[in-house]
């Protein structure tokens, strides 16, 4: 099954490679990867997702867990409710008939266009993966030149956070 | 005053206690060595090879249960000593490794004897470090220090740039280490602990299965008296050799591909396995679909990830073994219902005993030909199982561990995990050189022994009295064995031409050689070679055709051992 990991690191050089190491080292897969600083300078927060049994998972969340610049980790998916969203940026052929198609697209999907040129349109869309993938395959009989995919971010719904940078006491079971 | 990070480095080993250092000078290391005569409280051994002296500070760790450390130069010195780290990475071994790198201003573009070590090493150390500023120094030294030794043990390497050894900055000993991501769980959880305690009480054919966390845990004690208070029989794995007295009645030995038969059968009957600090690896747990099939799994690491990685566990508990035991003990002390319990499965300690009997551990003498599991046995026999033993890998390692009895801990010293030729000689100087009075023996093979030998100069420079039982079957045995057995007698590239004359070989470095090539000349060489106050290389020329049984081939589970017929 898939699930959606929230990693809290130390933000410092390195630590993408010794997760990234982990992970293909023991042979786990990585669907997506996205990683910037938080509200504290020192602590990143990086949205992992990954695939595998409950089992693979569990041993995921544990080998994250050992690695010493990791400070939190929480799957997303097991905590329950939580919204995921992805940033694509779509170049797309705008000539003739197809530019007003593009634009009636980007209406219906609530996306923009961040920059035009006289054959082309560049159309930014945010939203859930679905979402996504819906505007691409719409999208593509029209032309697309180029996309840009931001990967996912996700949160927990509601007041619940991810917490303070500090690592919990590890728990039983 | 300002120090330069030379000094920095030196002061900051001092105040972590270290008097011992293995290491090999270069370029970007020469401040160190140039300010290491004012420490005379640290004594530097110079190894021949760097793999060599990180197996030293590994053997050095194992046999005083303090952080070993080695010392290395940038670029080739540091890649040599990649094997030794894994090696320690594998079995748990708290080591830390400096290495020199090459000025900051120059990482990265391809600079003499420059590489990059911290990328290399990231998934053969528990964690590492490139120090960037000087003023980093001591507090990357205590805490490298501190993750080496807590926890899962394991090996951190320092990578220190020359700039940064020359630099100078204020000298401040941190007080406390911080680390907000790296807490590791110690106290047992008192819930699982009860739990578990519950459901051994409910076994009816239980076991023991203790790994080298006891050793580290320095637990011994603790494990003996829950196994002798509640009758439960003990396995102890590869690593952890020692931890329970053996012979003993409720010892089972070693389990797994070479395991006794008797172990092998306990855990695929057992209804109750608890495992202490062990991690079910492949080795022994064989074909792991059928492994234990009737077993709840009790686990006590204090990895967690550990718990759960191999083998589904019914009861996991996080944390630190002589805690847990502590724990379980005074649980069982408690209870009224501990003595019944203790007397509950006599029927299953007979099962086992029976097991035993009818199929021990045994070889066949034949005349005028050495047998290397007589070696073994004659060495047991004159060191009254007190030496620390050491090994290489391979059939003479399997040997070793089923017929040299260990009772206490820290007296077997041997590469599991990883599984290192070469690691026996060197680890036995660590040894040594930590235990000047003690008798510290490499058994080795043929084979092995030739991936460190350029370490008797180093042996011969300090007058270190190791002593290198070689097991010379003329081949690659294990590798020979496997060949045998499953493909069809194909004995490709595993007869070593061109062995050197051993005896010769350690007479040029400056140590003492001896051979026996009958069975009446080996007690007479073990004697001579335990009186020489030098470093001794023996050279037994045994069967080359003896297998080591009883063997469970890959892919077989454990109860489909191949055995010796009687």
């Amino acid at each position: 099954m898939r699930h959606t990991l929230s990693v809290l690191v130390e933000n410092e050089f390195g630590v993408l490679a010794r997760i990234a190491g982990m992970f293909s080292a023991r042979g786990y897969n990585i669907e997506s990867l996205t990683v910037a600083e938080t509200l504290d300078p020192t602590v990143s927060r990086m949205t992992i997702i990954t695939r595998g049994s409950d089992q693979i998972i569990e041993q995921i969340t544990k080998q994250l867990h050992r690695l010493v610049n990791v400070l939190k980790v929480v799957d997303v998916t097991e905590e329950g409710d939580h919204i995921t969203r992805e940033l694509v940026l779509i170049k797309v052929n705008a000539d003739g008939e197809a530019r007003a198609e593009v634009l009636r697209l980007v209406e219906i999907f609530r996306g923009r266009v961040v920059d035009v040129s006289p054959r082309t349109l560049t159309v930014e869309v945010t939203g859930t993966e679905d979402k996504i993938k819906a505007i691409i395959d719409l999208m593509m009989p029209l032309g697309i030149k180029e996309i840009a995919r931001s990967g996912q971010v996700a949160m927990a719904r509601g007041a619940k956070t991810l917490g303070g940078e500090r690592k919990p006491a590890r728990t039983e079971g | 005053m300002k120090k330069t990070g030379a000094q920095i480095f030196l002061e900051s080993l001092v105040r972590e206690g270290v008097d011992t250092l293995f290491g090999y000078p270069g370029g970007v290391v020469l401040a160190i060595y140039d300010k290491l005569r004012q420490y005379p409280q640290l004594k530097h051994y110079l190894c021949r090879h760097e793999q060599a002296a990180v197996h030293m500070a590994d053997g050095y760790a194992r046999s005083t249960a303090k952080v070993g450390v080695c010392l290395a130069t940038s670029g080739p010195g540091a890649t040599n000593t990649v094997t030794g780290l894994v090696t320690a990475l594998m079995d748990s071994i708290p080591i830390v490794c400096f290495t020199g790198q090459v000025p900051t201003n120059l990482i990265g573009n391809d600079a003499f004897q420059e590489a990059d070590i911290v990328g290399i090493s990231r998934p053969a150390t528990k964690h590492n470090y490139l120090v960037k500023d000087v003023k980093d120094l001591a507090r990357i030294i205590r805490e490298a220090f501190y993750i080496a030794r807590t926890g899962r043990p394991g090996p951190v390497l320092v990578d220190i740039p020359k700039d940064v050894i020359m630099d100078t900055a204020e000298f401040e000993w941190p007080q406390t280490v911080s680390l907000r991501g790296y807490q590791p769980t110690v106290n047992g959880h008192m819930g699982q602990i009860h739990k578990a305690f519950e459901r051994i009480l409910r076994s009816e054919r239980p076991v023991i299965l203790a790994g080298g966390g006891i050793v580290w845990a320095e637990a011994s004690q603790e494990l003996q008296a829950f196994s002798q208070r509640l009758k439960i029989p003990v396995i102890t794995t590869l690593m952890g050799l020692g931890v329970y007295p053996s012979p003993h009645p409720l010892n089972l030995d070693m389990p797994g591909m070479h395991g006794t038969y008797e172990a092998n059968m306990a855990l695929q009957t057992a209804d109750v396995i608890v495992g202490l600090g062990a991690r079910f690896d492949d080795r022994v747990t064989g074909k792991l679909d059928r492994f234990a099939p009737k077993a709840d799994i009790i686990h006590v690491d204090i990895d967690p990830a550990c718990i759960g990685k191999n083998v589904p566990t019914m009861i996991p508990i996080v944390g630190d073994l002589k805690d847990v035991l502590t724990k379980l003990n005074d649980l069982a002390k408690d209870d009224p219902r501990s003595a019944a319990f203790a007397r509950s499965h006599d029927a299953w300690i007979e099962q086992l005993h029976t097991w035993r009997k009818n199929h021990p551990l045994f070889y066949k003498p034949k005349p005028g030909v050495i047998k290397p599991q007589y070696v073994i046995e004659k060495i047991y026999e004159l060191t009254r199982g007190e030496a620390i033993i050491t090994t290489e890998v391979g059939q003479h390692q399997m040997w070793a561990a089923q017929f040299y009895h260990f009772s206490k801990p820290r007296r077997w010293i041997t590469s599991g995990g990883l599984g290192t030729m070469g690691y026996g000689f060197p680890a036995a100087i660590g040894a040594q050189i930590a235990h000047p009075d003690r008798t510290v023996i490499d058994i080795a093979g043929d084979g092995s022994i030739q991936m460190n030998i350029q370490e008797l100069a180093m042996a011969a420079e300090y007058r270190l009295p190791v002593k290198i039982a070689i097991l010379n079957n003329d081949c690659l045995g294990m590798v020979r064995q496997w060949q045998e057995l499953f493909y069809e007698k194909n004995y490709s590239e595993v007869m070593m031409g061109g062995l050197p004359d051993y005896v010769k070989l350690a007479e040029a470095y400056g140590c003492v050689g001896l051979r026996a090539t009958k069975p009446e000349e080996v007690v007479p060489v073990l004697k001579e070679a335990l009186s020489v106050p030098k470093c001794v290389v023996m050279d037994f020329v045994v069967d080359q055709e003896e297998n080591v049984y009883p063997m469970v081939a890959a892919g077989k589970a454990l109860d489909e051992m191949l055995l010796l017929e009687a």
